[in-house]
């Protein structure tokens, strides 16, 4: 009895959600997915897709995501996203290996698959979307503080361990684009471990050693937050810029103090928004996601698809005074 | 020589030690020897000595905490975490708290050590990643930033008093009351006899389980006062503060003489080895060494103190039959 009237249920729910759905289908329906629903990060993701959307006229965003952040909850997401025939699927994933196959079983039903944000191996997806590119993070952290310092000047960068390897390929890709700014010198580069104590120390010692020092560029949350503090605490605000790469919410008192200036990090709404541009291009045919293939992206610019599939958005998006506010909460 | 000369001896061979390489680096950076500096140097090692302190009672009745610098982190994150939601609870009462809950974590670790008779290492090795869960589940691996802290919480170990930070004088006022409890209390001089011989200990009337416990529940009380200190020192709380920290706590003790098999090590000794781990920390980053050097004169450091420590604690075997020997051989 229960079992034939849970059918009847089933069946008439189901039937509703065509008859609801049918209208919709001359759209282009974009599943933006994400690792978990209620994180301030992707609803900001959110936000940029719906402007996206928006822009481009007859698409339909499906943001949605499981409520705990694993894989295994985030295959159910995607097998009823196959269930409800999406045109396309933006991932940012839980686990890069554990969705291929549910992935693949999307693909092998026509729907276009890209992966942003945190990404999937490359035969689960068409392409990757990465927030920034070492090259433009490392020209990126030199500008923020160049482009407080009209006449040049002394800057340190305080990084993480010394055998961090993304802060090392970062620092390198600074020093190359050192030359563009004649003004600006390097002095040392310190390393705080990513602990608060030693970081704090570091840029203690930074103002000490050099008293001339303009800023410190700390590409490292924990590096960040301490020079600020200690920056703050030898009442050297004004004197010293902190900037480097950190999150709005933990910096948000630091712009407030005037301990730094600005900062960089990757802008979520952006990357939403590009994310829901790539997927609607592929998912029309109006772009393909060959290697070396360039892909329109509305006011961010255009991506050009890079080895395994991968592209890079843009250089981090700088947070200042102007709009810290906006962000804090976001993430 | 008694022993209490002996380490009389030790701790003035540290202060020294320490005189020597505040001069050695004053040499390659004269600033250091400002006054200020200096102020600067001892209230950066202020909570490390504080924690040494606690450390060494846990040390001296042949246990050891290694959940100390966990312990800091959650009731830094806790007290983070009230003052972000009730800016208005007065600060001195936030302090209280994250004592009493720092105090109620070591007591956890000394029940379990006392009641179930099991190893310090490994109950505190358990309770380290426990109370690292703990902040995580509780803060939902977010930060407390800046920001969302009062103005008051992070003003208050800044303020100035006679010249001197409040955290300084907080860790005077520590240093103070452990003197007290060490040299004037029969807690304090309970410690001693637990690690010099447990089982005479029991035949004085002296429960050695229960003192066990009272010196994880102080270490415990000094954690909570050092997390709320660290959080507003930084300004930033979040899962990893202070991690690694433990292991400077330790070295603090022994570099200060404190013998890990329990029994040995006094208030002065320990301060001082804090204050030798702070000097080093404070000048590495002023006297341009590369930070691969900087680890291994870290490490140099410590292991010189064992050495030291192992040659000072070795006892001479006491020869009995000397007559004996004396015919034998001839």
């Amino acid at each position: 009895m229960s079992l034939i009237k849970n059918l009847a249920v089933t069946t008439a729910l189901t039937a509703a959600m065509f008859a609801l759905a049918a209208p919709a289908q001359a759209q282009t329906r974009i599943a933006l997915l994400v690792k978990s629903l209620g994180n301030g990060f992707f609803e900001a993701a959110n936000a940029g897709a719906q402007e996206a959307a928006e822009e481009l006229g007859d698409v339909e965003i499906i943001y949605t995501g499981p409520t705990e952040p694993t894989a295994e909850a985030q295959i159910e997401v995607i097998n009823s996203l196959i269930a409800q025939q999406v045109d396309a699927i933006a991932i940012s994933a839980n686990d890069p290996d554990a969705v291929v196959p549910a992935l693949q079983r999307a693909m092998e039903r026509g729907i276009t698959v890209i992966s942003w944000d945190s990404g999937v191996a490359p035969e689960g997806r068409a392409m990757h979307l990465n927030p920034s590119s070492n090259e433009l993070i490392g020209s990126t952290i030199i500008r923020l503080a160049a482009d407080h310092l009209p006449d040049g000047g002394q800057v340190a960068i305080l990084s993480a361990t010394a055998t961090a390897t993304n802060q090392n390929i970062w620092i390198e890709e600074a020093r190359k684009v050192l030359p563009d700014y004649p003004g600006i010198d390097l002095v040392t580069v310190v390393y705080g471990d990513d602990l608060s104590d030693k970081s704090y120390r570091e840029a203690q010692g930074l103002i000490q050693s050099y008293p001339d020092l303009d800023a410190i560029i700390a590409p490292t949350t924990v590096g960040i937050v301490a020079a600020a503090q200690a920056v703050t605490d030898a009442g050297k605000i004004g004197e010293i810029n902190v900037t480097g790469l950190a999150l709005p919410s933990e910096m948000a008192g630091h712009i407030a103090s005037g301990a730094s200036e600005s900062f960089a990090i990757w802008n979520p709404i952006d990357l939403g928004y590009s994310a829901t541009y790539i997927a609607y291009e592929l998912a029309t045919g109006a772009a393909t996601a060959n290697e070396g293939d360039t892909i329109p992206i509305g006011r961010v610019g255009e991506v050009t698809i890079g080895e395994n599939g991968e592209a890079a958005m843009s250089e981090p998006f700088t947070y200042d005074a102007s709009n810290i506010d906006e962000f804090k909460n976001i993430f | 020589m008694k022993p209490g000369t002996l380490l009389r001896h030790r701790e003035l061979i540290l202060v020294f030690a320490i005189v020597v390489l505040v001069a050695l680096i004053a040499l390659r950076f004269p600033a250091f020897i400002l006054p200020r500096n200096l102020i600067r140097v001892f209230d950066d090692t202020a909570i490390l000595a504080m924690l040494a302190l606690g450390q060494m009672l846990v040390i001296l009745t042949r246990c050891i905490d290694l959940s100390m610098a966990a312990n800091l982190a959650l009731c830094g994150m806790v007290v983070a975490m009230l003052n972000a939601a009730f800016p208005d609870i007065p600060i001195p009462l936030l302090i209280v708290a994250g004592m009493g809950l720092g105090a109620a974590l070591g007591a956890a670790n000394g029940l379990l050590v006392w009641k179930l008779d099991m190893p310090s290492i490994v109950v505190t090795l358990g309770t380290m990643t426990i109370f690292r869960g703990a902040i995580f589940l509780l803060a939902g691996g977010q930060w407390i930033n800046a920001h969302q802290m009062s103005d008051s919480f992070k003003a208050l170990p800044r303020n100035v008093f006679l010249e001197l930070p409040v955290s300084t004088w907080i860790t005077v006022a520590v240093i103070g009351l452990f003197a007290l409890l060490m040299g004037r209390t029969p807690l304090g001089r309970a410690f001693y006899a637990v690690g010099v011989n447990p089982t005479a200990s029991v035949y004085t009337g002296i429960d050695v389980g229960r003192t066990r416990f009272f010196a994880f529940t102080i270490a415990g009380m000094v954690s909570g006062l050092a997390g709320y200190l660290w959080v507003a020192r930084y300004a930033v709380a979040y899962v990893d503060i202070a991690g690694g920290f433990e292991l400077s706590i330790i070295a603090a003790c022994v570099i200060g003489g404190v013998s890990i098999a329990g029994g040995i090590g006094t208030v002065a000794g320990a301060v001082l080895g804090a204050l030798f781990l702070g000097v080093v920390n404070n000048a590495l980053p002023v006297i341009n060494v590369s930070p691969f050097a900087q680890m291994a004169i870290s490490g140099a450091v410590i292991v010189i103190a064992v050495i030291f420590n192992a040659r000072n604690e070795r006892k001479r075997g006491r020869i009995i039959l000397k007559k004996a020997e004396a015919e034998a051989r001839a």
